[in-house]
């Protein structure tokens, strides 16, 4: 533990920080999963989905953008906090169309393999049944805004990562939506198949053509193992 | 003492589900050992004539006769279970619902490009009336348990049908709970 190292506690357990380091990614490397949607290790965090959301010294607050600082007491995996986040996943399900038994996202989706670990068997709320737009012009890449959660994972990638702020959203609220900069369609921008923001889409909105439905059922990310098992089994040394 | 009742049917669905009901081959023997099947379209039993204690509901409401079957299961059966992605979500046939009834009949039956000369859309008294959408059972009627999947295996089938026959909850393992 160097000088600049201190400690947090998350659910009881002893985490060990470093400065300017956000909650969750302590926590990522100490081998505590905190559920996230919006959040990914390679971008600038964006505090969109509120999956995170967590008691941070007895206040609500996103762990993906709150720095840790010495003595934090986070508490992240209750069952209010769990309940509440299963509220943002039935929301997200019934106010896009997703079909899962037809997504070629299905096995390796972050949205479903969320409601899997949190144990949803259906949505609480009503489908919404939205007019969505689905750009299929790009010749390797397609969008379904179908099935986008706003998570803004490839706006951020695409402008911070690959300098070409290609993405970006439109409206607000239930009429916000994902959209591209171009006049017309994804073809006409210089988005290509190998940019960083068409691989880190958590589920079947932006997706490389010609790569669905490659894996065999029972081979594909979370057909046999929850999201988060791959951080909870990282070797945690002791902290003390 | 007498053995529980099952009912199943098929609503807006591909009978699949009931397919992956099969599937878990020589434990039907099991099952019947369990359970008294009553009216399901593996029995072609038409009508209910005594209470039932779990009912299995496949696929969701497309029309008014789906809407009048599912109601009945409800009347009938204690323990009314959606099975499938069709029942719980809608699925494949809900995917009408962002379109609207009259351009998805119309697409079907009139403009689409493998209609031969002057089509129409079929419109006989004897065909349930189609609903605007397709619903998931519970937004018709009170559901008290979901077993989804597209099918859900024989195994999950399986493993949900024995907790609910032996009083236990029927919490699906990690690895049985699938949306597809």
């Amino acid at each position: 533990m160097s000088d600049q190292d201190f400690l947090i506690t998350v659910d009881g357990m002893k985490v060990r920080a470093k400065r300017g380091q956000t909650i969750i990614s302590a926590c990522d490397a100490a081998g505590v999963y905190i559920p996230r949607l919006c959040h990914h290790p390679d971008l600038k965090p964006a505090g969109h989905c509120r999956l995170c959301s967590c008691y941070i010294d007895g206040r609500r607050a996103s762990a993906c953008t709150m720095p840790a600082a010495p003595g934090m007491v986070v508490v992240s995996n209750n069952e209010e906090l769990n309940n509440d986040r299963r509220v943002v996943l039935d929301m997200l399900f019934v106010e896009g169309n997703h079909f899962c038994p037809t997504c070629e996202k299905s096995g390796d989706c972050e949205l479903q393999a969320l409601a899997y670990r949190l144990g949803i068997t259906a949505p609480s709320l009503t489908y919404q049944w939205p007019k969505r737009e689905i750009d299929a012009s790009h010749p390797d890449v397609f969008i379904d805004r179908n099935t986008c959660v706003l998570c803004s994972r490839c706006i951020r990638a695409s402008r911070d990562v690959d300098g070409k702020s290609i993405f970006g959203f439109s409206g607000r609220g239930l009429g916000m939506r994902l959209n591209i900069d171009s006049e017309t369609k994804l073809s006409d921008t210089s988005f290509a198949a190998i940019d960083k923001a068409a691989k880190v889409c958590p589920v079947g909105c932006i997706v490389i053509k010609r790569t669905g439905y490659r894996t065999p059922i029972g081979r594909r990310h979370f057909d046999k193992a929850p999201i988060g098992t791959d951080i909870e089994a990282c070797e945690v040394g002791d902290p003390e | 003492m007498a053995k529980p009742r099952l009912a199943t049917c098929s609503l807006a669905g591909c009978f699949g589900c009931h397919m992956s009901l099969l599937d878990i081959d020589e434990r039907l023997v099991e099952l019947l050992d369990l359970v008294d099947l009553d009216k399901s379209p593996l029995t072609d039993k038409k009508e209910f004539d005594r209470p039932v204690d779990i009912g299995l509901v496949e696929g969701g409401c497309a029309n008014d006769h789906n809407v009048h079957t599912l109601r009945q299961f409800r009347k009938n059966c204690r323990i009314l279970v959606s099975v499938g992605a069709c029942a719980i979500t809608g699925g494949v046939p809900a995917m009408r619902n962002m379109i609207g009834l009259k351009e998805c009949l119309e697409e079907a039956y009139i403009t689409g490009p493998t209609i031969e000369g002057k089509g129409m859309i079929p419109n006989d008294e004897d065909l349930p009336l189609l609903l605007d959408r397709v619903y998931p059972s519970h937004e018709v009627v009170k559901i008290d348990y979901f077993l989804p999947g597209c099918p859900p295996s024989g195994e999950a089938i399986w493993f949900f049908l024995k907790a609910l026959l032996t009083g236990r909850e029927p919490d699906l393992p990690y690895r049985m709970l699938k949306y597809d």
